[in-house]
């Protein structure tokens, strides 16, 4: 259960940020935009064999005391942000993988749609819905 | 104001419009959007509009209050009626028609709010079906052409050119008006119903009144052709679709009704509303039973759809990508958020172009979202591909005309009311797509074409499951070919070829027998040859066979064919010899020597011969019933030998002799040597027969002549061919599972035969001698045999392993 999901585009903007409603979002903003200098070093880590080697999933990125921020990259350096509550022990690795497993494949199902322009923000009705399946639901 | 008299039923109508343009229950209608919708529903030019608000003081006051309101309506149906707009008109002018817009209202305001909804108003949808989207009363047509018909005021000419000046005004809520810029691309025909007839007609009060919410819309570019018009009706939820859309579609078709119902007054209207609803039952009827599901397709409709798919994609069960698919559906001038979010419905697969089905399904969305309903949240289970039920039942009599997308008015389809054979034609069409779906998997899971596998190899283990899934060869004797093969190559420099050529017939012959036989028996058999004892697991054999058929192709081919044919010949030196003995035996029994001398290859015969020569007879009897044994008898003198070729075709003469076990054996040298001639075989195989006859003649020659020879020195290099006789006997023998107790049975009649010697000849001494000998010889023959067996084994081991090793290293780089 994240509390925070965010898609940033290559060029690093964000497509798709969300945030549960009831904290501050500001702060998510904030902490996923940082998060994104981790992600940048860890995917330039691995120099030569560029995407084959690359896995995607990058796990966690940094830990804070509130929370823990992981990331995953797709191939065309889209980057999915999850932010998950620490206090939430209950979630294991694995989970957070079929969580970013759901996302990518949300992601390209937005991707597929021939109206939907790449690098315009993501407002798919079926993406918000998966999203807000993995978010936190605000109590 | 002047006071303004309403009858009742204008003042119900008023009242009705009012409360619905006052979203705001205030009690006082700004001029916003539902007002001017309102009026510009009136099919008013503008002029007359404004001239009518400022008549009725709302430019005074800045919003329509309700007195307001109802003068505006008033002057509008005056307007309509194309009476001068006067103030005095207000009352004086009776029996004034309702003001008629061309948006038919709902008379609950759920109905107009859910009209309303939609925003985008702007492209026509053909309601060509019964279903969600009411049909277009093809009255459109005449509905245009009413009023000027009707009218007989030059206001009504105003406003034929109204429709395109009411197009600029935007507004973004109105159904009603949908100023329709055609769509580039034309061969859309979208259905128009045109509902307002500007012309005054009675007749469409209750139309109005009665059909209620049908807002339609229409588009202002073809206002002129009104054959192009239809009259875009937005359905409502069904229960009142329904009986909007009935009426709707009860109004259509008798457009020639409607005059008739025109001269109903206007209090009247309540009765012709009945009447009017009273005659759409059947309509109701027919169309009732699509209207549970209000996504469902009708058949006209989805014939429509189908139309269209053909415009882009002509193939019925292809794709048409996304690309294609976005333009044509960005000329319904939907929001891209909305025509995502219908895609993102529609497509049901996921991949990026849409089948017939999702098509359907995608281009009903956008109709229904153009007649203002919201799109679901999830695809309705109606449009889902593979589900899309066809309303057959719905007849909708009427839509005349269709107005295209791309605004061509002229384009009329054929959604007309001969309820379309579009479900037969769709229904296999989806069907097709399903089998389609379907096929593929199908066809994916029937792999019998693929590969044929053995499926008698029973697992070398019976406690494993798994087995090694070994190809059915449909030759198994290519394996025994290629074994030969294998073998000749690499002990050809062992052993002279003559005899080895000689074992490439029997054993592909045997092996085509063996074939017949259980592939299994077969392989163990044909390993039999190569390795015949010390080979116990059936895995070797099949997986030398396999590496032995992967490493020497070259060789199956070679010995695809049966090689049994081409082979003899080499060695038919022995064997046509044989023959040639056999025809020299069979001509003279006695002249043996010549045919000893001929029949014997080179390298045999030299050296027997002296021996031979010393043969006795009773050890030529002897020999001759050894030979029949298979070879085991070594043996023999030259005139043994001699008599041994002939004892091929002699033999019925020595079984005329010997009376003991020979004829079981004695039978199987005649049939050798003279196929045929012997009766009782037990094996069944009679090719087998005459192979194993060859080879046990030509082991036999060559025992007797090793045998003749073993006793003397020169036996060494004979018994190598012998031995590979005897071996290939030996391994002929395995091989079959009859020849294993053929071969004991020949062994026994051997050694039977020659204790028999005596007692047949008399020649007691000597015959024993001389059996003894000939045992003795046998026996160091076989010990030969089987070390030289032994080596070959090795050597194919050694073989084999090179072979796994090759794998092996193959392997690893296989897996990249």
């Amino acid at each position: 259960m994240a509390v925070c999901i965010a898609v940033i585009a290559k060029e690093n903007y964000p497509l798709y940020i969300r945030s549960v409603p009831t904290q501050n979002e500001l702060k998510f903003h904030y902490t996923v935009h940082t998060s994104l200098d981790v992600v940048e070093e860890k995917i330039s880590a691995v120099g030569k064999a560029m995407a084959d080697q690359r896995e995607l999933y990058l796990g966690l990125l940094y830990p804070t005391e509130d929370y823990k921020v992981y990331g995953y990259v797709t191939n065309s350096k889209v980057k999915f942000v999850i932010v998950v509550d620490s206090s939430n022990t209950s979630l294991r690795d694995n989970e957070i993988r079929s969580m970013f497993r759901k996302l990518h494949n949300s992601f390209t199902d937005v991707m597929c749609n021939p109206f939907y322009n790449p690098g315009d923000p993501i407002q798919s009705k079926a993406f918000d819905g998966i999203v807000s399946g993995m978010m936190v639901q605000p109590s | 104001m002047e006071s303004l008299t309403l009858s009742d039923v204008e003042q119900k109508y008023y009242s009705d419009l009012f409360v619905y343009c006052d979203t705001d229950n205030t009690k006082k209608v700004a001029s916003n959007g539902r007002v001017l919708d309102l009026f510009r529903a009136a099919q008013l030019p503008s002029e007359v509009v404004l001239q009518i608000t400022e008549l009725c003081g709302a430019t005074r006051l800045g919003h329509f209050g309700r007195s307001q309101f109802y003068i505006a309506l008033k002057l509008i149906a005056i307007a309509q009626s194309g009476l001068p707009l006067r103030v005095e008109s207000l009352n004086s002018v009776k029996d004034l028609p309702l003001p008629r817009f061309v948006v038919g209202k709902n008379e609950a305001e759920a109905r107009h709010a859910a009209l309303y909804q939609d925003t985008d108003s702007q492209g026509l949808y053909s309601s060509s079906g019964s279903g969600v989207i009411p049909r277009p009363p093809g009255r459109g047509h005449q509905n245009k052409k009413g009023p000027p018909s009707s009218s007989s005021v030059p206001v009504h000419e105003v406003i034929q050119p109204l429709a395109p000046t009411i197009e600029p005004q935007p507004d973004s809520t109105s159904p009603v008006v949908s100023p329709h810029q055609s769509p580039p691309t034309s061969p859309h025909s979208w259905r128009k119903h045109k509902r307002q007839p500007s012309g005054g007609n009675t007749d469409r009060q209750p139309v109005v009144s009665a059909a209620g919410a049908v807002w339609t819309q229409f588009r202002e570019t073809q206002t002129g052709p009104v054959s192009g018009d239809g009259m875009w009706s937005s359905h409502s939820p069904p229960p009142t679709v329904q009986e909007s859309w009935v009426s709707f579609t009860a109004d259509t078709p008798p457009s020639s009704a409607l005059p008739a119902m025109h001269p109903s007054s206007v209090q009247e209207s309540t009765t012709i509303r009945t009447v009017a609803s009273a005659a759409m039952t059947n309509e109701i009827q027919r169309q009732s039973s699509g209207y549970d599901d209000p996504w469902k397709i009708t058949d006209e409709q989805r014939q429509y759809y189908i139309n269209q798919f053909k415009t882009i994609q002509p193939d019925l069960n292809g794709f048409i990508p996304g690309s294609a698919a976005k333009e044509f559906f960005t000329k319904s001038k939907l929001p891209i958020l909305e025509l995502s979010h219908i895609w993102e419905l529609s497509d049901f697969d996921k991949d990026g172009a849409l089948t017939l089905d999702e098509f359907c399904a995608a281009f009903h969305l956008v109709v229904a979202r153009k007649n203002g309903y919201d799109l679901p949240e999830k695809l309705p289970e109606s449009l889902m591909p593979k589900l899309i039920d066809l309303d057959d039942s719905a007849e909708v009599p009427e839509p005349t005309t269709d107005v295209g997308y791309s605004g061509s008015p002229v384009e009329v389809t054929p959604n007309k009311s001969p309820s379309m054979p579009s479900l037969n034609q769709t229904w296999p069409e989806m069907n097709q797509s399903n089998e389609q779906w379907e096929t593929f998997s199908e066809r994916s899971s029937s792999s019998q074409t693929l590969t044929q596998f053995d499926s008698n190899i029973a697992p070398a283990d019976p406690d494993t499951a798994i087995v090694h899934p070994v190809p059915i060869r449909m030759t198994p004797s290519k394996i025994h070919m290629q074994e030969m093969e294998l073998k000749r190559t690499g002990s050809d420099h062992n052993h002279p070829t003559s005899p080895l050529l000689a074992k490439p017939p029997e054993l592909p012959e045997e092996a085509k027998l063996t074939a017949s036989m259980k592939f299994v028996a077969a392989n163990t058999g044909g390993d039999g040859y190569s390795s015949s004892d010390s080979f116990t697991s059936d895995q070797e054999p099949i997986t030398r066979q396999r590496s032995q058929s992967g490493t020497s192709p070259e060789a199956l081919k070679v010995v695809a064919p049966p090689p049994p044919p081409p082979r003899p010949h080499p060695s038919h030196s022995r064997s046509s010899s044989l023959d040639m003995n056999r025809t020299f035996a069979a001509g003279s029994a006695t002249g043996q020597q010549q045919p000893a001398t001929v029949a014997y290859p080179p390298a045999v015969p030299p050296r027997p011969l002296p021996t031979q020569t010393s043969g006795s007879h009773a050890g030529h009897r002897g020999e001759a019933e050894g030979v029949s044994g298979g070879g085991a008898v070594l043996t023999t003198t030259s005139p043994q030998q001699i008599p041994q070729q002939p004892n091929f075709a002699d033999f019925s003469q020595f079984q005329a002799f010997a009376a003991s076990e020979q004829p079981s054996s004695l039978p199987e040298v005649d049939k050798h040597s003279e196929t045929g001639q012997v009766d009782k075989s037990s094996e069944g195989a009679g090719p087998l027969r005459t192979v194993k006859s060859d080879s046990q003649a030509e082991d036999r020659a060559s025992a007797t002549v090793s045998t003749a020879k073993g006793s003397s020195g020169p036996l060494a290099p004979p018994p190598k061919p012998v031995r590979r006789r005897l071996k290939s006997e030996d391994e002929l023998r395995p091989e079959d599972e009859q020849h294993g107790p053929q071969k004991s049975n020949l062994i026994a009649a051997v050694l039977a035969t020659q204790p028999s010697i005596p007692r047949s000849i008399g020649k007691d001494k000597k015959a024993i001698q001389a059996s003894i000998r000939r045992n003795k010889e046998t026996n160091t023959v076989l010990a030969r045999l089987n070390s030289e067996l032994q080596q070959q084994l090795k050597d194919l081991l050694e073989e084999r392993i090179s072979l796994e090793v090759q794998l092996e290293q193959l392997r690893p780089f296989s897996h990249l």
